[in-house]
């Protein structure tokens, strides 16, 4: 299996990606460049974090007009696997390829922190080999992280199994206090109708190595290696 | 004012460019030129400099640049090492770390726009320090920062605050380095006059490093990166003055940063130096193409010629003498291998950057700027820069430091309160130069990079490793100003002193040091005298401890109509960790250990932040500084953390003993401990000397292996002894002394520990809004 990081101009965890799928997943990872329209036969993307275009404007509402998104977008209604992290979150939204959207937080500062994720659903490639209910710690890095969308929509994604993480205190418990940035439903992770394209808020990239404190990421990189073998 | 100018034929041929002024007396002081000064640029013009030449000199010879008043006392300082590969005069300072590796690093100072905008003052701080390190072909892994505030009890002071952390998030948010450690404190001394130091710390294969030097006759001179707009005109000057109630309109002269393209200029410089088609790159910080192409010419030897109208530039019609003073952000001068541009520029485009030749390296020994074919300035010979003034101040000391220095600080009657020390306790928790910083800290990206094995808060350092080996460094700031205006040479040492405790109980050996010089006006011989005897009392440690200077900054006339700040020598130290698993933090981990003192408690409270929050009182010598001791004590927490028996490592500072063991306790507010602490063996100490003063050379070790601690610490000539237990939180922490027992929950501790700087800062939020333009993220 091959995976490809995109650079945006403005991606700054980029490199993160691509060492954690060649250090910890042991797979052959190569850049793709904004500019090209040549997916060099990835079978799975990743959208990295960072600040695309600067993030000016809106976060991600200038990437989604680069060019290789054209080619992703029809990976993924090829059924490819894309996944956004953070700045690829916002991305993967703007380009319509998730539904929702990220906003500025609610208390309008940047976050950076470690969080705890309770895992709402095992059908998308990220997280089939994980459990649902299990409890995953990871840092977040953001100031737009507040996921949106209207009522019948979170309705839908909720009774659809596409809401894949939820923000929740040690217990496991949804609280407002364990919400970092206001999402509706304390929303950190959505999926896409087949649960091909997933986009979470958190890093799993940085939660890969006991030596900086969590290792729980790992379980959402391994999801992806059963790929491989389905 | 011509009376010494002779025709110019025999020199130059710069001439006054029509529209430009005529060169008065008040033209020259408005250059911050002193009449003496401006006699030396005509002797070495031999006649009179036109405009755009006065602007260059004003800039060139002001203090941020030319160091004309500290040059003679840094020049004492140690800065010769087995392992420094580049000392003073550079963008950065550059150690190898063995394996081929090297480390890059610098502090810069940005406090006078700071002040005056302090979201761009803060961010283009950001921003000039990363260009710094990556222009020696590193690639930025961390930034720290130092940060000095009046009290938070002023709306103005939360106001500069909220507004410089949240300048410094976004930008290095944006840039993506880690943003780890730093320190910050608060005192009325800063009120007028913020401190804003930036770090960066950048990591180079020792091949890959490039120095800011122009070389080679025929190469050409290329201006890189965003382009030059009116933006911070005289921004080097504007640090080189006290600070007034004008300063609101000198906004104009604060830089507006982007991140973005810093970003972009920041891929593209590091391709442009590993593929080779350059020969020196620098940063155009401050005095901007001036400086950088200066600086550049004067490192080589060489003569440079620029021509204006070859600049990019984003506004019409601006002037050389515009274009040279501007301090637009997210510039880069290069030196390009002839023949090799259309490489450079390629590898600009790739990154959606401009890059135009401006200029060429010349044999004849003249920095000379043309617009067009008219030259608009012409200086002979290639040392524009060091053959500035020099100056060597009265010094004397203040009649006022003496007096608070000598007062008896004992004769000070305790508070009532006070006779419970948890009370004290409690209290000096909630000073926000103690309390915890994780308001600001929660605001930086601090794990972006992979690489923070300890982050902003963790440790008494943060721990950064480096991929593909087992090491890692460990990297802080310090510098108690308060102790320097007490006592400038033994506050100078001490700010060496702490900084290598700190890195050393992360499980680093301390290797060298960037710093970042904040005083008054060098003019006043009261403030020369605490500079000069703060740099002695640097090279002092430095020397002793094995930590030569590397680089750094001077920023004076820090100061306004209400006096000067407390002169403040930021010291940026960086350890290396032969094994990243040695990483070492602050917080006892495990109940059942037992809880080593290595140190000597002493009677010293002066200085203290127990006299200044608990009695407002800043007096007293500040704690005595044995650098024997120190070395000693840091062999000793070295050796124990290599030999595994270390389990939490804590060095005692603002607060002393008693605030040390508390944040050990309960510093990681999601897994706190208690702690059971005898300290009768000190029944000779008042229990407030023991407990809240700030003698020096004291760390708080937590060990399952107490006896194996003591015999290396013995072995070192280091005092150590067993006083106390881990315990669980539910058992609080209970502190005996000759005195009597207190106890104090863990709770109370810490939400007098955490949540001081939230409350402080929620007051901050309701009574301010947001007004700085940048705030998009």
């Amino acid at each position: 299996m091959k995976v490809g990081v995109v650079t945006f101009p403005g991606s700054n965890c980029d490199e993160d990606a691509l060492l954690a799928i060649r250090e910890h997943l042991h797979l052959e990872a190569v850049p793709l460049w904004h500019k090209d329209h040549d997916l060099q036969g990835v079978d799975v993307v990743i959208l990295p974090g960072g600040f695309s275009y600067g993030d000016y404007l809106r976060a991600g509402a200038i990437a989604r007009f680069a060019p290789i998104m054209q080619e992703i977008a029809a990976h993924a209604r090829r059924g490819g696997p894309v996944i956004g992290i953070c700045n690829g979150f916002q991305i993967a939204c703007e380009a319509g390829l998730l539904p929702g959207g990220l906003l500025r937080n609610d208390h309008l500062q940047f976050r950076s922190m470690a969080v705890t994720l309770r895992v709402e659903s095992t059908a998308t490639v990220f997280t089939r080999e994980t459990s649902k209910g299990a409890l995953l710690t990871m840092p977040i890095a953001h100031g737009d992280g507040r996921y949106s969308a209207d009522e019948a929509t979170l309705d839908r994604l909720e009774g659809e199994g596409q809401v894949v993480f939820r923000y929740v205190d040690a217990a496991g418990h949804p609280t407002v206090a364990a919400n970092p940035n206001g999402s509706l439903r304390n929303i950190a992770g959505v999926a896409n109708a087949t649960g091909a394209v997933v986009g979470i808020m958190p890093h799993p990239e940085r939660a890969l190595d006991p030596l900086l404190g969590s290792t729980d990421g790992l379980v959402l990189f391994r999801s992806l290696l059963a790929l491989t073998k389905a | 004012m011509t009376a010494r100018s002779t025709p110019s034929s025999a020199s130059s041929e710069a001439r006054p460019r029509p529209g430009d002024p005529t060169i008065t007396p008040a033209l020259v002081a408005e250059h911050g030129l002193t009449m003496d000064e401006y006699g030396r640029l005509e002797r070495m013009l031999e006649r009179t400099p036109t405009f755009t030449e006065l602007g260059i000199i004003s800039a060139l010879w002001s203090e941020h640049c030319s160091y004309k008043h500290s040059r003679p006392v840094l020049k004492t300082l140690p800065t010769q090492a087995p392992w420094v590969l580049q000392g003073p005069g550079e963008n950065a300072g550059v150690i190898s770390i063995g394996d081929g590796l090297a480390i890059a690093f610098k502090i810069e100072s940005h406090n006078h726009p700071s002040a005056v905008e302090p979201y761009q003052g803060a961010a283009t701080g950001v921003g000039g320090i990363l260009r710094d390190v990556f222009t020696m072909g590193a690639r930025p892994i961390a930034m720290l920062n130092s940060l000095r505030f009046g009290s938070l009890e002023t709306p103005r002071v939360r106001y500069l605050v909220a507004g410089v952390v949240k300048g410094i998030g976004d930008y290095g948010n944006c840039v993506g380095i880690p943003t780890v450690a730093g320190d910050v404190m608060f005192d009325a001394a800063y009120e007028g006059n913020p401190l804003v130091n930036a770090m960066c710390v950048g990591l180079l294969r020792e091949e890959e490093l490039i120095r800011a030097k122009a070389e080679g006759v025929g190469n050409s001179i290329i201006a890189v990166g965003a382009r030059t707009g009116r933006d911070g005109i005289h921004g080097a000057s504007f640090a080189s003055e006290d600070l007034s109630e004008e300063n609101e309109a000198k906004r104009p002269r604060v830089q507006v940063g982007d991140p973005f393209t810093e970003k972009l200029l920041l891929e593209a410089s590091l391709e442009l130096i590993r593929s080779g088609p350059i020969v020196a790159i620098q940063d155009m910080g401050a005095a901007g193409l001036t400086s950088s192409s200066a600086e550049m010419a004067e490192r080589g030897d060489v003569g440079v010629t620029i021509d204006t109208t070859k600049v990019p530039v984003r506004e019409t019609g601006m002037t050389p003498y515009e274009i040279l003073l501007s301090e637009s952000q997210e510039r880069m001068l290069v030196v390009a291998k002839r023949g090799h541009e259309a490489e450079v520029q390629a590898i600009l485009a790739k990154w959606d950057l401009v890059a135009e030749v401006i200029g060429e390296v010349i044999a004849e020994p003249v920095y000379r700027v043309t617009e067009g074919d008219r030259v608009v300035a012409e200086f002979p010979g290639t040392r524009l820069v060091t053959d500035c003034p020099q100056y060597h101040p009265e010094a004397r000391e203040s009649e006022e430091a003496i007096a608070r220095r000598t007062r008896d600080v004992s004769a000070i009657t305790p508070r009532a309160e006070e006779a419970d020390p948890a009370w004290t306790l409690e209290r000096l928790l909630q000073s926000p130069t103690i309390a915890s910083k994780h308001w600001i800290h929660r605001q930086y990206d601090s794990t972006v990079r992979t690489g923070t094995v300890s982050g902003p808060g963790a440790g008494d350092a943060a721990v950064i490793r480096i991929r593909g080996t087992n090491k890692a460094i460990a990297v802080k700031t310090d510098c108690n100003g308060r102790y320097v205006y007490l006592d400038p040479r033994v506050g100078g040492r001490i700010a060496v002193a702490e900084a290598a405790r700190n890195v050393a109980c992360s499980g680093a050996t301390p290797r060298a040091i960037t710093n970042c010089l904040n005083f008054g006006n060098p003019k006043k011989p009261e403030v020369f005298f605490q500079f000069r005897e703060a740099v002695y009392g640097m090279g002092d440690a430095c020397r002793a401890l094995e930590t030569p200077v590397t680089g750094g900054n001077v920023s004076l006339y820090n100061e306004n109509p209400q006096g000067a700040v407390y002169p403040t020598p930021t010291i940026g130290m960086v350890g290396v960790l032969d094994d990243a698993a040695h990483a070492t933090r602050m917080t006892f981990t495990t109940p059942g250990d037992t809880i080593v003192f290595l140190g000597e408690n002493t009677d010293e409270l002066g200085g203290s932040e127990y006299l200044s929050w608990i009695h407002g009182v800043v007096a007293g010598a500040p704690p005595h500084c044995d650098l024997d001791r120190e070395r000693a004590l840091i062999g000793t927490i070295l050796e124990a953390i290599r030999a595994g028996q270390v389990r939490s490592a804590h060095d005692c500072s603002e607060g002393g003993l008693a605030v040390a063991i508390a944040e050990s306790c309960m510093g990681d507010r999601a897994n706190p401990t208690g702690a059971s602490i005898d300290l009768t063996a000190w029944r000779n100490l008042s229990p407030r000397a023991l407990l809240f003063g700030e003698a020096q050379g004291r760390i708080v070790v937590s060990t399952a292996q107490p006896a194996a601690v003591l015999a290396i610490a013995k072995r070192h000539g280091v005092p150590a002894q067993v006083i106390g237990t881990v315990t669980t939180a539910p058992q609080g922490l209970t502190l005996t002394t000759a005195q009597g027992t207190t106890s104090i929950t863990i709770d109370r501790l810490s939400s007098a520990y955490h949540e001081a700087l939230p409350r402080a800062m929620a007051r901050a939020a309701a009574e301010t809004v947001n007004e700085t333009a940048g705030g998009t993220r």
